[in-house]
């Protein structure tokens, strides 16, 4: 499971503070957080906090001084993106994201490709979200088709069904399961498939459990990674109980103890 | 014409590599180390990864004779037995062992319940006798391990001897003089794959290092549950290529002890007749059951009759890529 710690970002407000103060302490306490919760990589985002791409390359910077996790730039802005991406030391990264516009693939896809990095689709176009399932498959085979074209193998390819929340659009839920199995079949081996797992507990009173829940429904039909709070305990354990179950990991008593070991996490 | 799919699987993650054995630079006595693990690649790949160690055959020597190892692999060393530093040095002068290694047999209660300090005067004896590292295996009786190790461990500080065996129910002990003393250790589970990994965490847990540890996952002679080991060894390999850490060691076998306890390798013709000369047929038993772990994924067998030594190693030397 691809572990994506979704703390680095500016729509919380001690990140927003650090941007804007310049004062990385904060940045480097989630850094190191949840690195040793055995995040894969630490997404990165400057989200609505900022408008200069200089303040992304400050991000990672400030990110990649304390740990050596792989990064994820996250923006919706090409702009923030390259300058993300021209900041990082070489290390593993992947971009966050594209969508399914060609506009946008033409540009992201050389991107990923020329820096080595993986690349994350959401699998929505200019019409906006999806709101059945063939949208979300459509818009997913478009990043699947030009990704390949322009050089990604699928293994560098994370393609998301765009989550919503349950509590104002309960009805999405499962189409994105539904969506995530026919993800499976763009290729052999797959792509990874990813989503950004807070997105369904937002505003929800009992928002661990569904966060939770829907997690272990979501691997049972194919999901491999998730943007999350990866410091959470009882998310870590859900994650490595679906592995368990789906006869991903050997059993062992100590079975999520040897996951974390796994993931790299301080133990 | 289509062309046919390329099915070379490229592993994440490498098995880890364990070098056993200290020379005088290394602050120990031995003249020469061994290094086993270390594969990128199932058991002899060659095509598609790589295999750093080729797996290595140590022999067996007891601090007490064999009185009941079978006539067959007690003639070579009918000499010998008794005096563990002559054996030691038979096995390595005659027979090309790779390592030792020494079983507290005599410390059993249910035997000669032999002292603490007459163990390690026998591992001393042994380390002065042969320049090849050394494994010491305990006597099986958790307590009796408990009390003899502590001073055996000890005796050969610095010399990174390989210990065993370290269980699910008797860790502390082994984990405690293994980092004090410099040894690497043997983590034994039954024939239980699930176990195999508990005690590994459970060794990580108390601060031993993974890197040190060899996975036993229990053997048995050909004809005597195999199968069911071979399995075992095939999943713990693949899932620690896969980059499951808490499983990535390089594993060993216990080849002769098994293997000359099963009637197949012990019986005269004149009890089972049409089974060929038991001197022929013995050695034949042992080195079969070997090449099979070998093939399992075995970095490191422990063995008994010359005979078996020799054409085990020579079946490495080819699966290596060596010979004719």
């Amino acid at each position: 499971m691809i572990l994506i710690g979704e703390r680095i970002n500016a729509g919380f407000k001690d990140i927003a503070n650090a941007i804007r103060t310049k004062d990385p302490t904060a940045v480097e306490k989630w850094a190191v957080a949840q690195a040793e919760a055995g995040a894969t990589y630490l997404d990165v985002n400057i989200g609505a906090a900022s408008r200069d791409p200089a303040d992304m390359a400050w991000l990672v910077e400030a990110t990649q001084n304390v740990v050596p996790t792989p990064i994820s730039v996250d923006s919706t802005k090409i702009e923030a993106v390259e300058a993300g991406l021209e900041a990082l030391d070489g290390r593993a990264c992947l971009i966050n994201s594209t969508t399914a516009d060609p506009e946008k693939l033409e540009r992201l896809v050389p991107l990923a490709v020329k820096h080595d990095a993986s690349l994350l689709g959401l699998a929505m176009d200019e019409r906006g979200s999806p709101q059945n399932v063939d949208r979300r498959v459509e818009n997913a085979a478009m990043v699947f088709m030009a990704a390949i074209e322009g050089g990604l193998t699928p293994d560098r390819l994370l393609l998301d069904p765009i989550l919503m929340p349950i509590k104002f659009m309960q009805e999405q839920a499962v189409n994105v399961l539904e969506a995530i199995a026919q993800f499976t079949h763009l290729s052999d081996p797959p792509p990874h498939i990813s989503v950004g797992l807070s997105n369904i507990g937002n505003k929800v009173a009992e928002r661990g459990r569904v966060i939770r829940a829907f997690l272990v429904m979501a691997m049972a039909h194919g999901l491999d990674a998730a943007i999350c709070d990866v410091c959470d305990e009882e998310t870590i354990a859900a994650v490595a109980t679906a592995e368990l179950v789906m006869n991903k990991e050997i059993y062992s008593d100590s079975y999520v103890r040897a996951f974390r070991i796994k993931a790299g996490a301080k133990v | 014409m289509t062309a046919i799919p390329d099915a070379k699987k490229n592993w994440p993650h490498p098995i880890n590599s364990v070098t056993i054995g200290a020379t005088a630079a290394d602050g120990g006595t031995r003249t020469s180390t061994l290094t086993v693990g270390g594969e990128t690649t199932l058991p002899f790949y060659h095509f598609e990864g790589t295999m750093p160690n080729p797996p290595a055959v140590a022999m067996e020597v007891w601090d007490v004779p064999g009185d009941d190892w079978p006539e067959t692999v007690k003639a070579p060393f009918a000499e010998v037995m008794g005096d563990p530093g002559a054996w030691a040095k038979a096995c390595v002068d005659e027979h090309g062992a790779q390592a030792i290694c020494l079983r507290l047999k005599g410390c059993d209660p249910n035997g000669e319940n032999r002292s603490p300090e007459e163990a390690a005067a026998a591992a001393k004896t042994v380390a002065a006798s042969v320049g090849v590292p050394l494994i010491v295996w305990g006597c099986g009786n958790d307590e009796k391990d408990n009390e003899v190790f502590p001073v055996v461990a000890e005796a050969l500080a610095g010399e990174n001897c390989l210990l065993g065996t370290i269980t699910e129910d008797n860790y502390k002990t082994l984990t405690a003089l293994g980092t004090a003393y410099g040894h690497k250790l043997i983590a034994e589970s039954p024939v239980d794959i699930n176990m195999a990994k508990q005690v590994n965490i459970l060794a990580l847990d108390v601060g031993y290092p993974a890197e040190n540890l060899l996975i036993y996952p229990s053997t048995g002679a050909l004809g005597y549950g195999i199968e069911y080991v071979y399995s075992i060894m095939e999943r713990l390999r693949i899932a620690g290529l896969k980059g499951d850490k808490v499983v990535a060691m390089p594993m060993l076998c216990d080849i002769g002890i098994e293997v000359w306890s099963v009637k197949e390798a012990k019986a005269p013709e004149s009890e089972v007749p049409g089974w060929g000369d038991v001197a022929v047929r013995g050695p034949m038993w042992e080195a079969a059951t070997a090449t099979t772990y070998l093939l399992a994924g075995a970095d490191l067998l422990i063995m008994r009759h010359p005979e078996a030594v020799r054409l085990t190693r020579r079946t490495i030397e080819k699966l290596m890529g060596g010979g004719a």
